[in-house]
């Protein structure tokens, strides 16, 4: 031992070979979070990639006859707008002298634009009396067409639209007489067998039925079981297996819990069949253990010195609980339901049993209407087989997307605002 | 023994489970005056304090047997509410423990849910009293509605002293109330204390047994569940019976 004792702060080797191993586990760290963040990137870039076409819809002009042999002003729903919009067509496309032509002629409005012309003299009926140019839905090929979704270089016979459709296209082009408009039917109309009239707004309206009788259910029940499980329940082997079967709960596929609902409320209490009641009756189910759970962890959370305060004060159980313990976990109470919530938001298959899958045009008006929910009609869109609906999939899954990141926000907000620190 | 025991245990028995954490403690405690409780970690003498206002009872396996009684009534009888027994007897933890609400909520809770005060002066009135009673009416009196737990250590300890005398009990037990406190806020409290017992019977759990000395006018000694000696404190800091609160109290054992 001279002066090789210089020495000792330098790496030695098992010192090398520890800092390698720290490098390299934080670069395997690394490399999983990029993964996973290019993964979501790709997954909801290519989302919006197909659904930002959605919000976009074609519309054409027509000059259209509404003089009073037309359409009596009296009686406006007994003209045939019809009538009205096909002979504009013709009038425009005179060549079209064959039925067959004809028929493809008519193709290129959407089969509401009769009803689209009819609202708009309702609402305005001064158009009335002339001839007036008024716009009206494109079909949906015509507007996929028009995005791109269409190539005129395939063969007549691969394409929705043929040469004769596409000359008239470009023919409407070249005069201005189609435009392209922010597509508020998206968000107004129901479902349709037509996809440029189809709009998630009766899926929109069925979710949020469906989510707060959810909501009002899980929120409560869920709260004061965890409150008497965590704060009066005695410990013994019965509040053990309660414990257990909530955990054992949480973990149960969604579809079971539809199930249950299809054969108690819907078979047992004769409950109206694809009703959001009923479907937010069979999401509470599935929702209530997760909010058992995160209000129990979060009630567990409250540090035992401020129970032991206010029961040294002479406070009761009761008092003790509501007054301090339970202001305290109500934060994280809040957090646990609306995670339970978006995952009841975003779940199909309990209301695929209890009949919410079924096709509803009109929005329902109470909680015992049929109605439909967002991801079921993201389901049944893309299910369906015209090229059209594959943006509106994407579009409605955009909507979903967002509303879950709403709640998720709010979650964190009330988390912020109701938090206290001790 | 002594005169007007304020408190009398006979023969109390603890267990935790089949564990026995007391064995036949029998102890008298006098009113208006500091009781210590000493002993090392462990003998059973914060076990024996919070039998005095049943926190014992929130451990489900606890078990008390044998006989405590304040002012000549059994508090383990089967028609006590343990509620009334907490408004008679507060309690001051080891750790301050200050509700997360603003200075004045804390102090006028007990008087709120045991319904002491008639309208808002009155209570005004009792949140001073309480707050002077502990020393901390001139430090608190410009923020009263700003939160607790925003106070120093030994402010918040002494606020939780003025939360349990709000309530006006006959018994102030006090778990160990200066270990989490330096020596400065360590003295303030000692002070309060020797101030309390003129309306208070005091009984504290220490560790140190200096402050036992200063404090208190009486001590037991604890040692493994057994209650082995009291008496005046000065007592048995100066001509111990016992051989094993002699070597505590000299610092061979504990």
């Amino acid at each position: 031992m001279t002066d090789t004792d210089t020495s000792f702060l330098k790496g030695q080797k098992h010192l090398v070979k520890r800092h390698r191993a720290e490098t390299r586990f934080q670069w395997m760290g690394r490399l999983a979070i990029v993964m996973s963040l290019s993964f979501l990137i790709f997954m909801v870039g290519s989302i919006f990639w197909q659904g930002k076409s959605a919000l976009q819809t074609s519309e054409i002009a027509l000059t259209v006859n509404l003089s009073a042999e037309v359409i009596d002003p009296q009686d406006i729903r007994g003209a045939s707008f019809d009538k009205i919009v096909k002979t504009a067509l013709r009038e425009q496309f005179s060549e079209a002298s064959k039925r067959k032509e004809k028929k493809k002629l008519y193709g290129l409005v959407s089969s509401d634009a009769g009803y689209e012309l009819r609202n708009q003299i309702e609402e305005n009926p001064a158009l009335l009396g002339g001839t007036q140019t008024l716009w009206v839905s494109a079909s949906d090929d015509v507007d996929i067409f028009l995005k791109g979704q269409i190539d005129r270089n395939v063969p007549q016979s691969d394409r929705r639209l043929d040469d004769q459709q596409i000359g008239w296209i470009d023919t409407l082009t070249e005069t201005f007489a189609i435009r392209s408009v922010f597509n508020t039917k998206f968000f107004t109309n129901g479902d349709s067998r037509e996809p440029e009239l189809a709009g998630i707004l009766s899926a929109l309206v069925g979710s949020a039925l469906s989510l707060s009788v959810c909501f009002l259910l899980s929120f409560p029940i869920g709260i004061l079981a965890a409150v008497y499980l965590e704060e009066f329940a005695p410990k013994n082997r019965w509040s053990d297996i309660i414990e257990i079967n909530i955990n054992n709960l949480a973990a149960v596929p969604s579809i079971v819990f539809g199930l249950l609902g299809l054969s108690i409320f819907l078979s047992t209490f004769g409950l109206p069949r694809s009703s959001p009641l009923v479907g937010g009756m069979v999401l509470s189910l599935m929702t209530l253990p997760t909010i058992i759970i995160a209000s129990r962890a979060s009630l567990r959370a409250v540090p035992p010195s401020i129970r032991e305060a206010a029961l040294g004060m002479g406070a009761s159980q009761v008092q003790a609980t509501f007054h301090h313990v339970a202001p305290l976990a109500l934060p994280g109470m809040f957090t646990g339901a609306i995670v339970g919530m978006a995952r009841a938001l975003g779940d199909t298959a309990p209301l695929l049993m209890i009949g919410m899958v079924a096709f509803i045009v009109d929005v329902p008006k109470s909680l015992l209407e049929p109605a439909t929910a967002l991801p079921v009609q993201i389901f049944l869109w893309a299910d369906a087989p015209e090229r059209a609906f594959l943006e509106k999939t994407s579009a409605a899954i955009i909507v979903l997307l967002l509303f879950l990141v709403l709640m998720n926000i709010a979650a964190i907000i009330l988390r912020k605002k109701y938090e206290l620190r001790f | 023994m002594l005169k007007t025991p304020i408190i009398t245990a006979r023969d109390v028995d603890v267990y935790y489970g089949q564990k026995q954490a007391l064995d036949k403690i029998n102890l008298e405690i006098p009113e208006h005056k500091v009781t210590s409780l000493i002993g090392p970690s462990g003998c059973g003498k914060t076990t024996f304090l919070r039998c005095i206002n049943r926190m014992n009872d929130l451990v489900g396996i606890c078990r008390v047997e044998g006989d405590i009684q304040i002012s000549g009534q059994d508090i383990y009888a089967p028609d006590v509410d343990v509620v009334a027994l907490r408004a008679q007897v507060g309690m001051v933890f080891q750790k301050p423990n200050p509700f997360p609400k603003s200075i004045y909520e804390n102090v006028a809770y007990g008087p709120k849910i045991h319904g002491l005060t008639s309208g808002k002066t009155d209570m005004d009135e009792l949140v001073e009293w309480s707050l002077r009673k502990a020393g901390l009416w001139e430090e608190v009196k410009d923020r009263l509605f700003e939160t607790g737990t925003g106070l120093s250590g030994g402010q918040q300890q002494r606020l939780c002293i003025a939360r349990a005398i709000a309530v006006k009990p006959k018994v102030i037990l006090m778990d160990e109330p200066c270990s989490a406190l330096d020596p400065i806020a360590t003295a303030i409290i000692e002070e309060l204390i020797d101030e309390l017992r003129k309306n208070f019977t005091i009984i504290i759990v220490t560790h140190s047994m200096q402050q036992a000395a200063r404090v208190s006018q009486r001590t037991a000694f604890f040692h493994m569940g057994n209650l082995v000696e009291s008496g005046a404190t000065k007592t048995i800091f100066t001509s111990p019976n016992d051989e094993r609160t002699q070597n505590y109290i000299t610092g061979r054992i504990g």
